[in-house]
């Protein structure tokens, strides 16, 4: 038997393990990520086999959490591709602008910088004050560090870029503070943002959302558990809500492609239509 | 696939100059092309797709973006998309990646490589090509070490010959050849031998 295979045997046991003994399911995430993961923590932390890690991943909850957190490195930034912000700007916050309320779900907010992008964008549209925003990630690490809102000054000359790109309509530096070699994202901005944990994996249904944003995670699951985030995302929007996907991900394949109409195929936003077809099922 | 081909993938990585080499490659292979070609080539970020229109009279293969989960065809050409690591999965199907950008780069030729060869092994080939870093030098060893074929531009034909030179440099190497010779090459490798 090629090592390879071995590894893929080995690969599988650790994502076995750490879902009985943790409860993370990451069984069903797209092998070829996750092993590169797997691979980068051993070389970091000094194991020579999958196997290796299982042993000291199923004894040791410290050991477990670093690897965890190296398995979720999130890499985002403000604004990342401004022409989707502008896409919903123009095309999805004008229709969001006839509800009283908005509630919002941001599932996989990573370290939170595009959360607080559309809290921008919300505030620009003059909609912010009615709108709560749900921002979820199943790790907890990251979660603390979205809640926070402080990111390095560094990138500030890229986010400002973004922000332009996306239509900014003010300056970016109004909504945050510099603090040393960080900036810290202004109170104004914080208040109507919630940050809970949420795993797409094994978690339920979120509330009634007039827009989902769920990007960039869908890449990293197998199509099983792309179908079930999916039909999650389909159970929580209303009807006439907006679900907006990855550039390099599609709902076109999938079973509740029927009940959506392209918004903007580029940005991959999509809308629930308001009611079915005749002679179609209910949803 | 026919019988007679020895090999199931070829994966190749370039960077500066890369466009205009990759043309020069593809434009010798003929339409009924039986591999498919796997390609991470270093773009600017915000870079649009007009650098798949730029192929589109080029060569006689479909050339594309690599879609999530898309499955792997004989003949055609898939780009790793601006800002995204390519990664072949088990059951041959093709999936993307925003995490961090290794050596610089995303998409990362290494971690295309590397990928590749955990599932095509001995099947694959693998190709470095012009480019200003050392990109692809620990993917084209991945590929070697797991009994694929490594094929490096020579880096006296190369527009910026670091990356050529680095992946030399490993020791991995089945074949330096001249540019205008990759192509014919490759064609001389899935055609039958009577």
């Amino acid at each position: 038997m090629r090592d390879t295979n071995i590894e893929d045997i080995e690969l599988e046991l650790l994502l076995e393990g750490i879902f009985q003994r943790y409860g993370y399911d990451f069984r069903h995430y797209s092998r070829a990520s996750i092993k590169r993961r797997v691979k980068h923590f051993m070389a970091k932390s000094g194991q020579g086999k999958i196997s290796e890690v299982t042993t000291l991943a199923l004894h040791d909850s410290n050991f477990f959490q670093q690897l965890v957190e190296d398995f979720s490195v999130p890499v985002t930034e403000m604004f990342r591709d401004p022409d989707v912000y502008q896409a919903l700007r123009e095309k999805v916050l004008p229709r969001l602008a006839t509800y009283p309320f908005i509630k919002i779900w941001h599932a996989g907010c990573a370290s939170g910088e595009e959360v607080y992008s559309l809290a921008i964008l919300l505030k620009e549209e003059g909609l912010y004050e009615r709108t709560t925003i749900y921002a979820t990630d199943f790790n907890e690490i990251v979660l603390a560090k979205a809640k926070q809102g402080i990111y390095p000054l560094a990138d500030v000359k890229r986010n400002i870029e973004n922000y332009r790109r996306a239509g900014g309509k003010g300056s970016l530096a109004e909504y945050f503070d510099a603090l040393y070699d960080s900036i810290i994202m202004s109170k104004t901005i914080k208040k109507n943002i919630t940050f809970a944990r949420h795993n797409l994996a094994i978690d339920q249904v979120f509330g009634e959302m007039n827009l989902i944003l769920c990007r960039n995670v869908l890449i990293y699951f197998d199509k099983m558990l792309q179908e079930r985030v999916l039909h999650l995302f389909n159970d929580s929007i209303i009807r006439g809500g907006f679900l907006c996907l990855g550039k390099k991900e599609s709902l076109q394949f999938f079973e509740i492609y029927e009940h959506y109409k392209d918004i903007d195929s580029s940005s991959k936003i999509y809308q629930k239509k308001q009611r079915e077809q005749p002679g179609s099922a209910p949803l | 696939m026919n019988d007679f081909v020895k090999y199931q993938a070829i994966a190749i990585g370039a960077s500066a100059g890369g466009l205009a080499a990759l043309a020069e490659i593809f434009a010798a292979l003929p339409e009924n092309f039986p591999l498919p070609i796997l390609v991470a080539q270093h773009l600017h970020f915000n870079q649009d797709d007009g650098y798949l229109k730029y192929f589109a009279n080029r060569t006689l293969l479909p050339v594309k973006d690599a879609d999530d989960k898309e499955r792997i065809k004989r003949g055609h050409i898939y780009f790793a998309p601006p800002n995204y690591h390519l990664l072949v999965e088990k059951d041959q199907t093709l999936s993307l990646s925003v995490d961090p950008r290794v050596k610089y780069s995303r998409p990362s030729i290494d971690v295309l490589f590397e990928s590749a060869a955990d599932i095509f092994s001995s099947l694959l080939i693998g190709i470095v090509l012009t480019g200003a870093n050392d990109d692809g030098a620990m993917g084209l060893k991945a590929i070697k070490e797991r009994g694929g074929l490594a094929i490096v531009q020579a880096p006296a034909t190369a527009e910026v010959d670091c990356m050529p030179r680095s992946a030399i440099a490993t020791g991995a190497v089945d074949h330096i050849l001249p540019l205008t010779e990759i192509g014919p090459f490759l064609c001389a490798l899935v055609t039958p031998k009577d």
